[in-house]
């Protein structure tokens, strides 16, 4: 009696310990059709950073479910009552080596295999020298000012000064171009914040004191939710925005719009 | 040393079985020097650890009030909402939800997770598993845990600060931190919370100093190096990282508390102005730079981390060993990687401001380094499945508890390196995956590692069994809804879910992700319901355990030589060490298990 007892909590928890896998990878797997993965990207250098998660991904999940599986096999397997001993065995020097070095190597390689992207969104800016690279960290389309709890988008006059009488100032909502590598400056006025639009897959804390040089470039016309992701205090899960991606020629006339409104309203006083 | 003279003293013998106290022959002491004012190790350990599932169940409450508000925003909070927020009837605010996660984060790991592995089990084992009568320094020792008191009445204090709780997240990033501007109404909070953390520090800092000493200097005769448990070699690394990380953190707790009292403005910039005010008008200094606290801090935290799982990682060797009935597959390779995490766990800091303004380029050596230190995690849990195959298992709650740890550790380890790549992190810097993955380091990790341990220790400790039944009960639940809750955190993420969001279904980005977050809330509120089976588990076996000898278990390190409990100066016979701690299975011995101080 006691030894079919014992059989089935060997089962049971093997069973429960193989569920993790099972489950693991299930969840993953269906991830899509319950809104649960990565909300669709519409930006130049989203698609780059979701396949290294995907890399990064497989790898994990193969390790993942060898080792949960070598794990329920030897819960099962080696619970079993038995005569003889245990293994005697205080190690391998040839497995030693093997788990080490492979698994460097395979590091090595996540490693280096992720710098490209990297120095493409952080490192590399837009210089501003080419037609569809209008814009560069000296001479950027906006400036966005991060304070609590609101986004404040900045864009200078024609000739490109942010302390002009024509600098347009748009809260909470802010506007861009499509397929354009829009350059900006994010600052904060008072305490740390964070710039995550989720589906242009970038994200950048806004820094009193700096003036942080940040592009993306979106690649379809709509309108994004732009997040705070730095706690920035009591009302920091309400300092939302959105940028509209327009048309180039929507752009444009959006911008000459209202800079003449700023125009008219300043002839006013 | 004077363990020679006091084991002398004791009649050799007369307790074969151990199960009755030979401490009371030369000097009785009174209740209070005996349980209050302790210099015991044992004593002190045993403090450290119910003192310490106080500040659990009072983090865990916490951790149920952030999924309260997160499966059903400000609707009422049952249970602890009329507590933390009467003046609205049990509504979280805003800033009530932010001071929940704060102080979540805060308790969990300065009053809860360190205080239990090294305040508890680094106090209880360290001496006996090396074969010292005590702790080098028995008086520090008593006042490491008795300051770390003073920081649980602060922290306590700061729940009912003026103006509310500490709210600037467990990170306490500047200026939200130090201006008080930044969050309106608050006064005293951060204050307390920086000194009660100063306390924290002092406490874990003379610990650490004990512990290393007596590790150094007090081994017993035989006991090198390479002949201790990895418990102890785990809980060694994490005392030197302590060492040399602590003083760090308190020097920047002591910058920004002269930021917040004496205007200082080491950690703010010029000209920003908060809440329609410019510190300068208000006398206050600037001119220095939020981003050097998060440096000074990482320098700490990260290495915190490790000190919050190392020494878990040795336990779970170790009951691994003694439940399986075979060596530690790799000992070297084990102690190696454990100094592997500890040295690279220096220079890692970094990957958590890949976000923050850094110059970029630095974030690509802290991404190799970070990366890097996957392999030796790696290499542990090879060397525990190594030690898993060909063993005798048996299912005991230790054991259960131990595989785990080693499962858990496995998801938690991997999700690491998202974190770690820094192109992947732009994306899921502070959104949920980064929730799940710490979880499943430190809850999903060490507590469960400190549950194995309880139920494997328990024993010497109090001289009884816990019942194994309950304790079955208790593991299957805390298994299944541990991977409900953090499991699924990682979904939230990956869809892009900010942490420290009161109310995220605002966005239309994460309108859809409610159900799943009240999926999630109702398996942690089953995962603290399924601790009361630990609890009355605990107490019970206490009092009408049954009892035991010395060693239950067959196991080979020191610990068990002792009586159940050890009386005071720990060991009624000398001993002397003749092999390693895993001679388990031996073919020149025909019993399973060979102890350390065994001649023969």
């Amino acid at each position: 009696m006691s030894l079919l007892k014992s059989f089935f909590f060997r089962v049971f928890i093997s069973a429960l310990f193989l569920a993790v896998p099972i489950l693991g990878v299930w969840t993953f797997v269906t991830a899509d059709d319950h809104g649960w993965w990565f909300p669709e990207n519409v930006s130049s250098y989203g698609g780059e950073i979701d396949y290294l998660f995907n890399v990064i991904l497989t790898m994990v999940a193969i390790t993942f479910v060898l080792t949960e599986v070598v794990l329920v096999y030897c819960l099962f397997w080696y619970s079993q009552k038995r005569d003889s001993k245990a293994t005697f065995s205080h190690g391998s020097h040839t497995l030693e080596m093997i788990w080490t070095a492979v698994p460097a190597l395979l590091l090595v390689f996540i490693a280096f295999s992720q710098m490209g992207a990297w120095n493409a969104v952080k490192i590399d800016m837009p210089d501003g020298t080419e037609a569809d690279e209008p814009y560069s960290p000296d001479r950027p389309m906006m400036e966005v000012y991060a304070s609590q709890f609101d986004w404040r988008a900045r864009y200078p006059d024609e000739e490109g000064n942010f302390d002009g009488m024509d600098v347009v100032e748009t809260p909470y909502d802010m506007y861009v171009p499509v397929d354009t590598k829009v350059v900006f400056r994010l600052i904060s006025r008072d305490v740390l914040h964070s710039f995550f639009v989720p589906k242009f897959r970038l994200k950048q804390d806004a820094v009193p004191g700096m003036e942080i040089p940040v592009w993306f470039e979106a690649t379809a016309v709509g309108e994004y939710d732009l997040i705070c992701a730095e706690l920035c205090g009591w009302g920091h899960y309400k300092m939302a925005g959105k940028v509209h991606v327009l048309p180039q020629d929507e752009y444009d006339a959006w911008l000459a719009g209202a800079r003449e409104e700023l125009r008219s309203n300043g002839s006013l006083d | 040393m004077s363990s020679s003279t006091t084991t002398q003293e004791r009649p050799l013998g007369l307790d074969p079985e151990g199960t009755v106290h030979v401490s009371h022959d030369h000097h009785e002491l009174g209740f209070l020097r005996k349980y209050i004012f302790s210099v015991d190790h044992k004593v002190i350990g045993i403090q450290f650890m119910l003192t310490g599932f106080v500040t659990l169940l009072v983090g865990g409450l916490l951790a149920m009030g952030i999924r309260w508000q997160l499966a059903f925003p400000w609707t009422e909070m049952p249970l602890i909402g009329k507590v933390l927020f009467p003046e609205t009837g049990g509504v979280a605010t805003p800033e009530g939800y932010t001071m929940l996660f704060t102080m979540h984060g805060t308790v969990m790991i300065f009053f809860v997770i360190i205080p239990l592995l090294t305040g508890a089990f680094g106090n209880f084992l360290i001496p006996l598993m090396i074969g010292a009568p005590d702790m080098a320094f028995p008086k520090l020792n008593m006042l490491g845990y008795w300051f770390w008191w003073p920081g649980i009445v602060l922290i306590a204090m700061a729940f009912g600060a003026e103006g509310g709780g500490p709210a600037a997240g467990w990170t306490a990033y500047p200026p939200l931190s130090t201006v008080e501007a930044a969050a309106p109404g608050s006064l005293s909070g951060q204050n307390l919370w920086l000194l009660s953390l100063t306390f924290v520090g002092v406490s874990s800092m003379m610990g650490a100093v004990n512990y290393v000493t007596t590790i150094v200097k007090m081994r017993a005769p035989g006991m090198t190096l390479f002949r201790m448990p990895l418990s102890i070699w785990g809980l060694l690394i994490s005392a030197l990282l302590q060492l040399f990380a602590l003083p760090v953190l308190t020097a920047a707790s002591f910058m920004q508390l002269f930021d917040r009292v004496f205007d200082s403005g080491f950690f703010t910039p010029p000209d920003v102005v908060i809440n329609g005010q410019r510190p300068e008008e208000l006398g206050a200094a600037s001119g220095g730079h939020p981003i050097l606290w998060q440096h000074l801090f990482w320098f700490y935290s990260h290495p915190a981390v490790y000190i919050m799982v190392l020494p878990a990682m040795g336990f779970v060797s170790d009951i691994i060993a003694v439940h399986g009935r075979k060596p530690i597959f790799g000992y070297k390779p084990m102690a190696y990687s454990m100094a592997g995490i500890a040295g690279l766990g220096f220079i890692v800091w970094g990957h958590h401001m890949f976000m923050s303004g850094m110059n970029p380029t630095v974030g690509l050596v802290f991404m190799t380094a970070t990366i890097m230190i996957a392999l030796p995690s790696a290499v542990k849990v090879f060397n525990w499945l190594g030690t898993l195959w060909g063993s005798r298992i048996n299912l005991t709650t230790p054991m259960l508890f131990a595989c785990a740890f080693v499962s858990m550790f496995i998801i938690g380890g991997l999700s690491g390196i998202w974190m770690a790549s820094t192109p992947v992190d732009i994306y899921i810097h502070d959104t949920y995956i980064i929730v799940a993955h710490f979880h499943y380091v430190v809850f999903a990790g060490s507590v469960l590692g400190i549950f194995a341990s309880i139920y494997h220790w328990f024993p010497k400790m109090f001289g009884r069994m816990m019942n194994e039944t309950l304790g079955k009960i208790h593991f299957v639940g805390t298994f299944i809804t541990t991977n409900a809750v953090f499991y699924m955190m990682h979904q939230l993420g990956i869809a892009g879910l900010m942490r420290r969001t009161a109310d995220p279904y605002a966005y239309e980005t994460y309108a859809h992700l409610q159900p799943l977050n009240q999926f999630i809330s109702y398996s942690a509120f089953a995962l603290l319901g399924f601790q009361i089976f630990f609890v009355v588990n605990f107490f019970h076996s206490i009092w009408w355990g049954k009892r035991v000898g010395r060693n239950p278990w067959k196991a080979n390190s020191l610990e068990w030589e002792t009586p159940s409990p050890p009386g005071h100066g720990n060991f009624d016979k000398q001993v002397e060490v003749y092999r390693g701690p895993y001679e388990f299975s031996s073919p020149e011995i025909e019993e399973d298990f060979w102890p350390q101080a065994a001649k023969v």
